[in-house]
């Protein structure tokens, strides 16, 4: 099933609510003015500075996966009320105002799909639905993509992005850390790879769980990843967090990341991780 | 009870009762009166206030109860509980983190792994256990020692009282997420029986990354949250203030957790929270701990693993082509 007109790499359909608002938009880095429907034609990555915009979802799904070969799975698994939770307004007025803000149905748009011919299961986090904050329905979507991966035997692929926990679902969102994480034992156990892939911004339970255990951690460039926001660490700690604290690239100096990719080299370099791990051979066409 | 002991917001009628109680003392003493009746009526007081406050506590209360100064720790339970407990230190890589411990013991004659948080009485203890926020290190030693308890078939215990894992530098750099998720996903997977009870603070994933297991306790008093209502509070409610009203939205407390399902049982504590009976809490504790490691004896191999992950796995609440799922 083909959910996307042209979901070809380099020709992607993107809804006007994935960009910018406006005819063009200003690199945060070099300054640069670009086109908008040229940075959505490259992923939301500015030609020349390289800086990567955040990408929704569904515009990821047709910039990643070969043409045509993109199944959504669970798509009907959405956030319940089980805490009855109100703050200044009640928690299912806050969902429906995410949904119509970013056209989905939760935080996370999960599936199967062929990247260079190799079928995988993908769950793809989108920050505009509640800051991507994992609840009840993103855990069990993300259970099910590791679970299907586990059945189908094939690899699985998850990109984050995320504040970390949604509050609004107290204990039971705390809960979806476990059990990501027991999933992902069991495919490990199997001798499935899983690829996680860490995007701006990945923070909180959801880096304090599947995100990290990949068996490969790619980051995008830029990307802020951490436990503790920067705020939090001041408040709680008095300690002011140097520049450049928290990003990927520190992260990979660190040793928590494997690898820093460009998002316009995702396809290939999944593929070469994916040949490597889980086919055991070099892709048909070599980079 | 002294007077001392009621030091809590909410237990100010009580400290007020209690002082003039001293007080009638002090005359009758003094004086050589007989204050007898005066001194009874004074007594009957405070019972009847006790009753009226401890037996309808908000959560809020509770949360404070959880983390009295008197509260007794994790040590204190292994003390009351277990004989020839042996501290096994350090994670063999970087450090040993004294706010989160383990060890071998005895418990009722049978070898178990403790794996505790805790928490430091006095202000020199305080900081040398980092006032219970353990760091990568002590996620690291607790897998270490879980992973010596599958070796040699020793059921696993945890201790669960931490604010939180430490939000800091060092512990970001050495990647505490990692950690955490690490414990996560082996203890799904470690083949022996295991139990966590929650004696005081459950903060969050800093609580989680010693608490995946096959069940999990928690003291009447106890909360167990995916964030403090303080920090719930300066969130959604733009106001830290607001912490009653975040403890009782987030539905953190014992009864809640057990409605849930989140928890399997609550044990009762001492009227006035456990401080004020450490030893009688720990025997309820005792009776609990051996009820469930009867019951999980029966399991082993995968029966036991995939019981553990079916537990987790049903954990949620949500709709599905509009139907409720949990």
């Amino acid at each position: 099933m083909s959910l996307f007109s042209k979901p070809k790499y380099s020709t992607v359909v993107v809804k006007k609510k994935d960009i910018p608002k406006g005819l063009w938009t200003k690199c945060p880095i070099s300054g640069e003015v670009i086109f908008n429907k040229e940075l959505e034609a490259n992923l939301m990555v500015v030609p020349k500075s390289g800086y990567h915009f955040p990408i929704g979802a569904r515009a990821r799904i047709a910039g990643l996966f070969d043409e045509g070969t993109f199944e959504e799975q669970d798509a009907t698994v959405r956030s319940a009320d089980p805490l009855q939770f109100v703050d200044s307004q009640p928690y299912p007025e806050r969902i429906k105002k995410y949904e119509r803000d970013s056209g989905l149905t939760e935080a996370v748009v999960c599936g199967t799909g062929k990247i260079h011919g190799i079928k995988v299961s993908v769950a793809v986090m989108d920050f505009r639905f509640c800051g991507g904050a994992m609840g009840s329905a993103v855990g069990e979507k993300i259970t099910r993509a590791i679970e299907r991966a586990l059945e189908l035997k094939i690899p699985c692929i998850i990109f984050s992005a995320s504040g970390g926990a949604r509050m609004q679902e107290g204990i039971f969102s705390l809960m979806q850390m476990a059990k990501t994480s027991a999933a992902l034992g069991r495919l490990s156990d199997a001798g499935l790879p899983y690829i996680s892939v860490l995007t701006h911004p990945t923070m909180g339970g959801v880096t304090a769980s599947f995100a990290v255990l990949g068996d490969v951690n790619i980051a995008e460039p830029g990307a802020l990843i951490g436990f503790a926001g920067a705020r939090v660490i001041k408040d709680t700690v008095k300690q002011t967090l140097p520049p450049g604290f928290q990003t990927a690239e520190f992260l990979q100096t660190h040793g928590l990341v494997d690898r820093i990719v460009n998002r316009l080299e995702m396809r290939d370099e999944l593929r070469d991780i994916l040949s490597a791990l889980h086919l055991r051979k070099a892709p048909a066409v070599a980079k | 009870m002294e007077s001392s002991s009621y030091t809590l917001d909410f237990e100010k009628p009580l400290r007020d009762l209690s002082a003039q109680l001293e007080q009638l003392r002090q005359q009758s003493l003094e004086n050589n009166l007989d204050l007898g009746s005066e001194i009874a009526a004074i007594e009957r007081k405070i019972a009847a206030t006790q009753r009226d406050i401890y037996s309808k506590l908000t959560p809020w209360q509770k949360v404070q109860i959880a983390r009295h100064p008197k509260r007794p720790y994790a040590l204190d339970y292994v003390a009351l509980l277990c004989t020839g407990f042996r501290e096994l230190h350090g994670d063999r890589q970087f450090n040993d983190d004294r706010a989160l411990i383990g060890g071998t013991a005895f418990f009722n004659g049978e070898a178990v792994m403790i794996i505790a948080q805790q928490k430091g009485r006095d202000t020199k203890e305080k900081i040398a256990r980092n006032f219970g926020m353990p760091q990568p290190e002590g996620y690291r030693k607790a897998l270490r020692l879980m992973k010596l308890a599958e070796k040699f078939g020793l059921p696993v215990i945890t201790f669960i009282d931490t604010p939180g894992a430490y939000p800091g530098i060092g512990s970001e750099e050495r990647h505490v997420s990692e950690a955490i998720a690490v414990n996560l996903r082996e203890m799904a997977m470690l083949g022996v029986p295991t139990i966590s009870i929650v004696v005081g603070e459950g903060g969050s994933g800093g609580a989680l990354g010693i608490g995946v297991t096959d069940r999990v306790l928690i003291f009447d008093n106890s909360y167990y949250s995916v964030i403090s209502p303080e920090g719930c509070a300066a969130i959604l409610w733009k106001d830290p203030a607001a912490a009653p009203k975040a403890a009782e939205a987030l539905k953190l407390n014992a009864d809640q957790l057990e409605k849930l399902g989140v928890v399997d049982e609550v044990i009762p504590e001492p009227f006035g929270g456990a401080h004020t009976a450490p030893e009688k809490a720990a025997e309820s504790l005792k009776y609990a701990l051996q009820k469930h490691l009867n019951d999980l004896k029966g399991l082993k191999g995968d029966k036991l693993l995939d019981a553990r992950y079916e537990r987790y796995r049903h954990l949620g609440v949500y709709e599905e082509a509009g139907t409720a799922h949990s």
